[in-house]
């Protein structure tokens, strides 16, 4: 079942019949344990992923070290809720070190994330210092190098 | 100018093939038999730190000792077999020269070696290089093209020297089971005759067991155990291979070796070693890829109508293209013209391949599924033409 999910992270396009062939299971079978997997929040969505400076549009972005003060009771689940809530946040982590959230924030130029941060990020009560890291250059993102390498030249059109 | 043995060895038939297809553009390829993953970065960067750390001289004939401890290691946990690292492996230039190395030190000018086919292109070439006689055994869809020691039995003359097999094989993917090897391990005790087992494609295969031929009772002895680390690791280009027998034999190939290749590549050997130590992970990974892979092709060949039996073990379908009427020449040629797939020739791998072709899954999912689009739209147009033919 494991592997009905390897092949989907790999290519969320995989259709059931493929997958089917692929493990050696009944169609059936395959699509009723995707539709419950879409079900019950295990497949939480499918996208694709975007080289965007390839359409001229990149996006700025940066990785910002939250330090915050957690709330008796709710430790720092609310603050990050608090935090994660914005549409600026792509990703929001809890982390261990010498900060505790790790945020990944993006914005349509440096001013709109120096906005959130000033204006949005920082004034939180709970929030003690951050410190903001723009991104510079994108090697490798969620698995995939986005660098498109040419496989063809490598090899040989037929060997024995 | 030629000696009269390289002037009339027949050329490989995928050379021919190679000609043709360099000639056309935009192909997809089913024809290269090689993994389609590139080597592990760890295994990698083990090459290119050996080349910065000035590993760039020769290692002793044997190859290095790290390496072959390694192997020993490997042989015993894999398989249970106990090989001596000191002198009952050698680490040769990929699994090729190997062969080329067990085959140069046994045969003596006239003696036979059985082979069953369709093989791998090298065997028959390689006895005969050696001064011997390539005796080949027809197997086919009806034995799982493995080969029967029923039908080994009645071939052996005074003048046979050994068997050389390769399971799992290439070019059908066929594996061989416990019994089968067994029934052909009594053979060769019964005849005295040597087995050369090259299992290269020992890693690759799926919801089966390799059965590693030394490793049967009594086999040991007189195994020569070729393998390498091209498939399983994905190391085709660094030519790094090994042979494990017993110390007479060994000494017998290293002769010919140190006066040959000296050793082999010492980047290679340190890659090598890499890969024996961390992986078995990527081995893994890589496996249950072409696994899913094999899935799709064989299961789409046979709904096109090319109907192939379900090969367990390497990286081929060996589908039987009969049903079109044409050869396998034929076939391959007509379909890299008309839809750009490359697949090959079944005879490429000796007379026996006649009525089939090999497609090699080592390639992407995409590559596969387009390639099966198109040979099915091709199976279809000369069907067609076939049945009008008889109307």
């Amino acid at each position: 079942m494991k592997e009905i999910f390897e092949i989907l992270e790999q290519n969320g396009r995989a259709t059931p019949e493929r997958i089917a062939t692929m493990v050696d299971k009944p169609v059936r079978e395959v699509e009723k344990i995707i539709k419950q997997a879409e079900k019950d929040g295990t497949i939480l969505k499918y996208k694709a992923v975007i080289d965007w400076s390839k359409l001229g549009e990149e996006d700025v972005w940066a990785l910002i070290e939250v330090r915050v003060a957690p709330q008796r009771g709710v430790g720092f689940d609310a603050i990050a809720e608090r935090i994660y809530q914005f549409p600026e946040v792509y990703s929001a982590y809890l982390v261990s070190g010498t900060y505790d959230l790790a945020i990944l924030v993006r914005g349509k130029n440096m001013q709109e994330i120096s906005t959130f941060v000033a204006e949005k990020l920082s004034p939180l009560e709970q929030v003690q210092s951050t410190v903001t890291h723009f991104l510079m250059k994108r090697y490798k993102e969620n698995g995939e190098i986005l660098k498109v390498v040419k496989e063809t030249n490598r090899r040989l059109p037929i060997t024995p | 100018m030629i000696s009269q043995k390289v002037a009339t060895l027949p050329p490989s038939g995928i050379r021919k093939f190679f000609d043709l297809l360099s000639s056309v553009k935009d192909v997809i390829s089913l024809s290269i038999g090689e993994p389609d993953f590139v080597t592990p970065w760890h295994i990698r960067e083990s090459g290119i730190y050996s080349l910065e750390k000035g590993y760039t001289m020769y290692t002793s004939n044997s190859g290095m000792p790290e390496l072959r401890q390694e192997l020993a290691y490997y042989l015993e946990n894999h398989y249970g077999i106990s090989y001596n690292p000191e002198y009952e492996i050698l680490i040769t230039t990929g699994s090729s020269e190997a062969l080329d190395l067990a085959l140069r030190a046994i045969i003596n000018p006239g003696d036979e070696v059985i082979i069953p086919n369709p093989c791998y292109v090298a065997y028959p070439a390689d006895v005969i290089l050696a001064g011997g006689v390539p005796i080949l055994i027809p197997t086919n869809e009806g034995n799982n093209f493995v080969v029967k020691a029923n039908d080994i039995e009645p071939r052996i003359t005074k003048h046979t020297k050994a068997i050389l097999v390769g399971y799992p094989a290439n070019p059908t993917g066929a594996v061989i089971s416990k019994k089968e090897a067994e029934a052909i391990a009594e053979v060769a005790k019964k005849y005295d005759l040597l087995v050369i087992s090259d299992e290269i494609y020992a890693r690759l295969v799926y919801g089966v067991e390799h059965v590693c031929f030394p490793s049967l009772p009594g086999m040991k002895e007189r195994t020569i155990l070729i393998s390498g680390f091209s498939k399983a690791h994905a190391m085709t280009g660094w030519r790094i291979g090994y042979v494990a027998a017993e110390r007479y034999l060994i000494q017998a190939l290293t002769k010919i070796h140190q006066y040959t290749m000296l050793c082999a590549p010492t980047m290679a050997q340190m890659a090598a070693i890499e890969a024996l130590r961390n992986g078995e992970a990527e081995v893994e990974k890589m496996v249950q890829e072409y696994n899913r892979r094999r899935r799709i092709m064989v299961k789409r060949l046979n709904e096109i109508g090319l109907p192939c039996f379900e090969p367990k073990g390497a990286f081929y379908a060996f589908p039987s293209i009969k049903a079109t009427g044409m050869n396998s020449e034929e076939f391959a040629e007509k379909l890299l013209l008309e839809e750009r797939v490359a697949v090959v020739p079944g005879t490429a791998f000796g007379p026996y391949g006649e009525g089939f072709v090999r497609c090699c899954y080592a390639t992407s999912l995409s590559n596969i599924e387009e390639a099966l689009k198109r040979i099915d739209r091709f199976v279809r147009q000369h069907r067609l033409i076939t049945t009008q033919g008889v109307n």
